[in-house]
């Protein structure tokens, strides 16, 4: 476990505290996906550009003529950050060459929601890190279209319930599994693919640290809780982050040059009812179901524990 | 100095692309603009351009990518047709909101369905109202000239706008002919680089593409509308610029044999030139036929066309799409409606010709000119006619 002695001392000396997207913006009480942005911008540093897709942080951010946003940014559509940071990066690339703008390393930064990454934009997604340009790519995922009101994507978990599979006599809400983002990308042979959450700020900065420094696509898989969207209380928001790794749910991990490695490792995962049940939607699911989500998890679980184990880095592959 | 060179016309945009020294290209393949970014692509590989060429997934992320590098400050540019432009439509009227100077080439082609590759209007027509400034050429001149000239003037800073050049698919895309090519010394004289107004880059920090709530909505809607009407002093200012320079003069409506002619043919793109055989054709049988030929599509060169008329007995607008259910073909309600509040204004009929890349031979002008002729009599009753379909 990342715990260390005298952290409270210690942890502010490891940020930034220059503050890139600032107080006064528009998100809920309690907003998951603000707070890890915020961290993200710590961690990345002012040589950066963020290129945001549609959804809460681009609207709760840009209200025309404010802006919360103390970094170069730009949005311009809903599926298409991963196509705009494309070209953000050609262009910085280009300019720089022909010593137009200043010679030093900026970073392109595209930041979506979990729809906006696992639905409408996977095709430029998946389309840019193919082309292997010099940018991350950070999915911050409250697993719902929340920006729409809180319908049903691909990253929503089995069982959730939305406002376009809602829960009701005839249906215990999402019938089918939460895509599995980071193996889909991953298996682009990317450098650098990680999970994260905003309720270990260390883990999750450490994360963004590593993928600004590699040369090339890099991705992130940020949950991100959403006390409005996951009927839970504003204050529940850390906690509910943590229970999501400690059950197993969202296990944090990364992959490097092909090497898994978790960076968070429950001693013993927790049942996953302690996660579902505090929340409002989940508030339908039956033992039975809740049985059928915690053989699911386990068996994700042990499927990552087992490419943790057994699968090397490719430079260690004869 | 310049260089006589005979080339197929979708070559000839790339290479007049590549005098303009783009930073970056995306691109998609769609036939029948596709020989562009090919080329493209070769003069990269060859390393006389040193330029980005972004290979994308698709056109929404062609011009995606334009607008992450014009917004960092590059100059961009794609090309497509048909579908292609479609797939890109959500982020056209984005382009022009934004003020990026993005240049595209579209190599028309009739839209989908039935699924055919050849040449009609359909595709832009289908992206009039979108804030872009929208010029079309009718040779391969026009579109070497055109070309150079989009980026002028959409990076203007009293423009600032993105620019489509239209040039017909196969009718012009695919055909060879001779043509004057600037030389590179030439075009850097005309062209000065590139100076973004504002970038997204750390030295200068800019939020672009922020949120408007109805309270500022309709201003932002105002100025767009504003600025591309008044584009269009800076567009004549810059034709004139490169008469002086290069000696060929473009202007938003050119007229041919149509001083004092009682018929008036107004077509666009590579039929104008078949329109004026025909009228030489009628003039030697003592019909008094002219053409006009509409180069400037948006911002709609209101005063211009009025002018051009005002001595007219019937003009006959030439469409090459249909506005379906509504007033017959869109080039013909932009002309109706400059007309409408004139005195003395002519005969105004449509006929819709050339679809899905029909062929339309000098003859089918000469019949057009007939009717027209009897028009002046009597006004025909069907406003407009999707001219020579079978059977009917
Ligand atoms: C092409 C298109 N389709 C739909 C929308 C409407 N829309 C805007 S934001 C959004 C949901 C965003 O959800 P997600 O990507 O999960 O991000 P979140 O808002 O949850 O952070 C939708 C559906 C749009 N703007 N563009």
């Amino acid at each position: 476990m990342n715990i260390v002695e005298n952290f409270d001392l210690y942890a502010p000396r490891l940020v930034d505290k220059e503050e890139y997207f600032s107080a006064g913006h528009r998100a809920c009480q309690g907003c998951g996906e603000a707070l890890a942005i915020r961290m993200m911008c710590k961690a990345l540093g002012s040589d950066t550009v963020i290129v945001n897709a549609t959804g809460c942080m681009e609207v709760v951010s840009s209200f025309y003529p404010t802006t919360a946003w103390n970094l170069p940014w730009i949005h311009v559509a809903f599926p298409n950050a991963a196509s705009v940071g494309a070209g953000v990066e050609a262009g910085l690339k280009v300019l720089r060459r022909k010593g137009k703008i200043a010679d030093r390393d900026v970073k392109t930064v595209c930041i979506g929601g979990g729809g906006g990454t696992f639905d409408i934009g996977l095709q430029a997604l998946s389309g840019a890190m193919e082309r292997g340009h010099d940018m991350l790519y950070a999915c911050f995922d409250n697993e719902a279209y929340m920006n729409t009101g809180i319908q049903r994507s691909g990253a929503t978990p089995f069982g959730a319930s939305t406002t376009t599979n809602p829960a009701g006599r005839a249906s215990s809400g999402k019938g089918e599994w939460k895509k599995n983002i980071t193996e889909i990308i991953a298996a682009h042979g990317v450098q650098y693919a990680a999970t994260a959450c905003h309720s270990y700020p260390l883990d999750f900065m450490n994360k963004v640290k590593k993928a600004r420094e590699v040369k090339g696509p890099t991705f992130i898989h940020c949950l991100a809780v959403c006390p409005t969207g996951w009927r839970i209380p504003s204050e529940a928001c850390i906690k509910m982050g943590r229970l999501a790794s400690e059950t197993g749910i969202f296990p944090l991990y990364e992959v490097e040059n092909g090497k898994y490695r978790m960076t968070i490792k429950p001693e013993k995962l927790r049942p996953v009812g302690d996660y579902l049940k505090a929340q409002g939607r989940f508030r339908h699911l039956t033992p039975e179901d809740i049985e059928r989500i915690q053989e699911k998890v386990y068996q994700e679980y042990n499927k990552l524990q087992d490419k943790v184990n057994n699968l090397h880095a490719w430079s260690e592959l004869k | 100095m310049s260089k006589r060179v005979g080339m197929e016309i979708a070559l000839a945009a790339a290479e007049a692309v590549a005098l303009c020294r783009p930073d970056v290209v995306a691109a998609y393949p769609i036939t029948p603009n596709t020989h562009v970014p090919e080329h493209l692509s070769d003069i990269v590989a060859e390393g006389r351009l040193d330029a980005d060429f972004i290979c994308v997934e698709s056109e929404h992320s062609a011009l995606s990518a334009c607008c992450g590098a014009s917004g960092a400050g590059a100059r961009a540019f794609t090309a497509t047709s048909s579908q292609g432009l479609l797939y890109m439509a959500e982020i056209v009227p984005i382009v022009s909101a934004m003020r990026l100077p993005v240049v595209m080439i579209i190599g028309n082609r009739a839209l989908s369905g039935p699924i055919n590759i050849w040449n009609d209007l359909s595709d832009i027509m289908s992206q009039r109202d979108v804030g872009w400034i929208s010029m079309f050429a009718a040779n391969g001149q026009e579109v070497i000239d055109m070309a150079i000239q989009s980026f002028k003037i959409a990076e203007h800073r009293d423009v600032m706008l993105p620019v489509n050049l239209n040039m017909d698919g196969f009718q012009l895309t695919h055909v060879v002919e001779p043509m004057d090519f600037p030389d590179q010394k030439e075009v850097d004289e005309f062209l000065p680089p590139y100076k973004p107004y504002a970038a997204v880059h750390p030295d200068n920090i800019v939020s672009m593409g922020t949120l408007a709530l109805p309270e500022i909505f309709n201003e932002v809607m105002k100025v767009k509308d504003e600025v591309l009407k008044n584009s269009k002093k800076v567009i004549v200012e810059i034709w004139k610029e490169w008469e002086q320079k290069f000696g060929r003069s473009y202007k938003p409506i050119e007229t041919y044999k149509a001083k004092g002619a009682e018929i008036l043919l107004l077509a666009v793109g590579s039929m104008v030139e078949t329109a004026e055989v025909a009228v030489d054709e009628m003039r030697k049988k003592k019909v008094s036929a002219g053409v006009l030929k509409l180069r400037l599509w948006r911002p709609f060169p209101f005063e211009e066309l009025r002018r051009a008329v005002k001595d007219a007995k019937v003009v006959v607008v030439l469409d090459r799409s249909v506005s379906f259910g509504g007033p017959g073909g869109p080039v013909f309600s932009e002309v109706r409606s400059a007309l409408y509040n004139e005195a003395k204004r002519p005969v105004i009929i449509n006929e819709i010709i050339g679809l899905g890349g029909r062929d339309v031979p000098v003859s089918d002008f000469v019949t057009i000119i007939e009717k027209a002729a009897k028009a002046i009599k009597e006004t025909p009753k069907e406003e407009y006619e999707i001219f020579g379909v079978r059977g009917s």
